[in-house]
């Protein structure tokens, strides 16, 4: 009876992966196709790869969603970073609420809604040209959130006794923030620029929205082809875009296994003290 | 620690929670009270409330977040429930997570290759002798697509309340006769609610405002608020209605969130 049912629910999982799988690996099977659409596997070629390549234009928006993603969730990893150990000191614990309340506002704000007030903001209060300015800024402002609730539990976690130690050592201020708490907020913050790079990457409404003539990000480009038809060309960019993803979701899988491993450490450390 | 560098430090912080969470907050709220000449109006309203065009489109962009919400749910608490049991679970979660980094729009483009007249799906419906179907631009289109890419945003959280919970309580449920279905029903689904609520949060917001399916896939005939947000913004210019139509977005939001809030004295009551 019970081995049965495991049985069935291996399938439902083998279903669904190939429900979630499917979309992607069709687009990225009929980028090596001969023929010009995505019906009729006629013939292998990198014929689409080729062109990918010699776009220019879109070889441009490549650019800049990196260029962008890379300096967002830095400026937002750095900002974020220092407002979470804001919020850490903050004593009074309704303001603390309040500030962290405000914090979560932009995560969960509909991108659509993050889009327009950023655009009433651009042209009311911040006046500035639409364009690489306006995304990165938005970019930098929906990403500071996520930092901000990456950093904080680590903070929580830090040892308060340590700075204590280095204060009673006659640290300054500048020595306790760089040697005592940057290092054991470390993962935080590398996992609060990771998250904050790949919103980045993944915006597509808020960009839309922002976004002047002339600069334009690849979703926004993607949009914009899709809506006059297909081409192999974003097939051969999407698979380009799997291996990153792939890549990018190794890297964040040995982050999380090797944070894993420091919390069991921590637990087992726990567990002698109490044996003890 | 000395609290004043700290909070100097923290100057671009506190600036941007002054600039990009409440400046636009206000400024959307100020804007919805403008028509498009620029003249102080209630009208925007008054305009909403009593067209049937605006509380027909409010009405079903709710009823589809509520179907999105509802089918993701019922197809990913089982996955997250099955992957829990599972070895390696981090690494199915990993793939799992991996379909979420791939560019949204890429995602609906592939659909669009799919559901299309030649796509594989009507290419074997044809064999099946159905003949070739409208499937892209219709309600269905647009109901599938959006579930397919909101189903890992409902799994993952799911799937880590699920995790949280110590195998020591289902083991004695086993103990005591409970079958797995009881199991399930009794004591891994009230455990897992929080992860349920942020499940539903993290689906039903972002389906409210989906607006790019809409129109790729969706062929303008699902319309959402979404939607005419960026219509009023981006297309007729009518930034005071666009504005108004994000207030009352904003404020089913904020519904939503309070109506799916964690109860936490509630559920003490309850565990006592």
């Amino acid at each position: 009876m019970n081995k049965s049912n495991f049985k069935w629910s291996n399938v439902y999982i083998v279903l669904m992966f190939v429900i979630l799988y499917a979309p992607i690996f069709y687009l990225m099977f009929y980028s090596f196709n001969e023929g010009g659409d995505m019906t009729g596997f006629t013939g292998f070629t990198w014929e689409h790869y080729q062109t990918l390549f010699e776009d220019t234009r879109l070889i441009t928006f490549i650019v800049n969603t990196f260029i962008v993603a890379l300096l967002s969730a830095l400026l937002a990893t750095i900002i974020g970073t220092f407002g979470a150990i804001a919020i850490y000191y903050t004593r009074q614990k309704g303001r603390r609420q309040t500030i962290l309340n405000l914090n979560n506002i932009l995560m969960v704000t509909p991108d659509v809604m993050m889009g327009a007030s950023f655009l009433i903001l651009f042209s009311v209060l911040v006046p500035i040209q639409l364009g690489f300015a306006s995304v990165l800024l938005a970019h930098v402002a929906f990403s500071i959130p996520i930092v901000v609730l990456m950093v904080l539990p680590r903070l929580y976690e830090m040892n308060p006794t340590m700075i204590t130690a280095a204060q009673d050592l006659g640290a300054s201020h500048s020595q306790i923030l760089s040697r005592v708490i940057l290092p054991s907020i470390s993962s935080g913050i590398l996992s609060g620029f990771f998250m904050a790079f790949t919103y980045s990457l993944d915006d597509f409404a808020v960009t839309f929205f922002v976004t002047g003539n002339g600069f334009s990000t690849l979703s926004v480009e993607v949009y914009s082809r899709a809506r006059t038809g297909v081409s192999l060309e974003i097939n051969a960019l999407s698979t380009l875009m799997f291996l990153l993803a792939l890549l990018l979701v190794s890297g964040y899988y040995t982050l999380q296994v090797s944070e894993q491993r420091r919390k069991a450490k921590l637990q087992k450390r726990h567990k002698a003290v109490l044996d003890i | 620690m000395n609290s004043k560098r700290n909070n100097l430090l923290a100057v671009p912080y506190y600036l941007w929670i002054v600039l990009f969470v409440f400046a636009p907050l206000v400024l959307l709220l100020y804007q919805s009270f403008f028509d498009i000449q620029g003249n102080f109006t209630l009208n925007n309203y008054v305009n909403f409330f009593t067209s049937r065009n605006y509380l027909q489109m409010t009405a079903s962009s709710f009823w589809y977040a509520f179907l999105v919400t509802l089918v993701t749910f019922v197809f990913a608490y089982p996955m997250a429930y099955f992957l829990t049991q599972t070895k390696y679970k981090r690494l199915w979660l990993m793939l799992i997570i991996l379909p979420t980094w791939i560019n949204l729009l890429l995602k609906t483009y592939a659909f669009i290759g799919l559901l299309g007249q030649t796509g594989p799906i009507n290419e074997w419906l044809t064999s099946m002798g159905i003949g070739p179907v409208q499937l892209l631009f219709t309600d269905a289109s647009f109901l599938l697509v959006a579930t397919y890419i909101e189903l890992p945003f409902m799994m993952l959280p799911i799937f880590n309340s699920i995790d949280e919970i110590p195998s020591s309580l289902m083991e004695a449920s086993k103990d005591l006769g409970a079958t797995q279905l009881e199991t399930v029903r009794r004591v891994v689904f009230p455990l897992s609610m929080r992860g349920i609520r942020s499940g539903v949060q993290a689906v039903f917001i972002p389906s409210l405002s989906l607006f790019m399916l809409t129109r790729l896939i969706g062929g303008n005939r699902v319309i959402t608020l979404g939607t005419a947000v960026e219509q009023h913004f981006l297309v007729t210019q009518n930034w005071g209605m666009g504005s108004t139509i994000g207030v009352i977005l904003m404020i089913s939001m904020v519904l939503v969130m309070f109506l799916t809030r964690d109860r936490k004295d509630k559920g003490a009551l309850i565990n006592e």
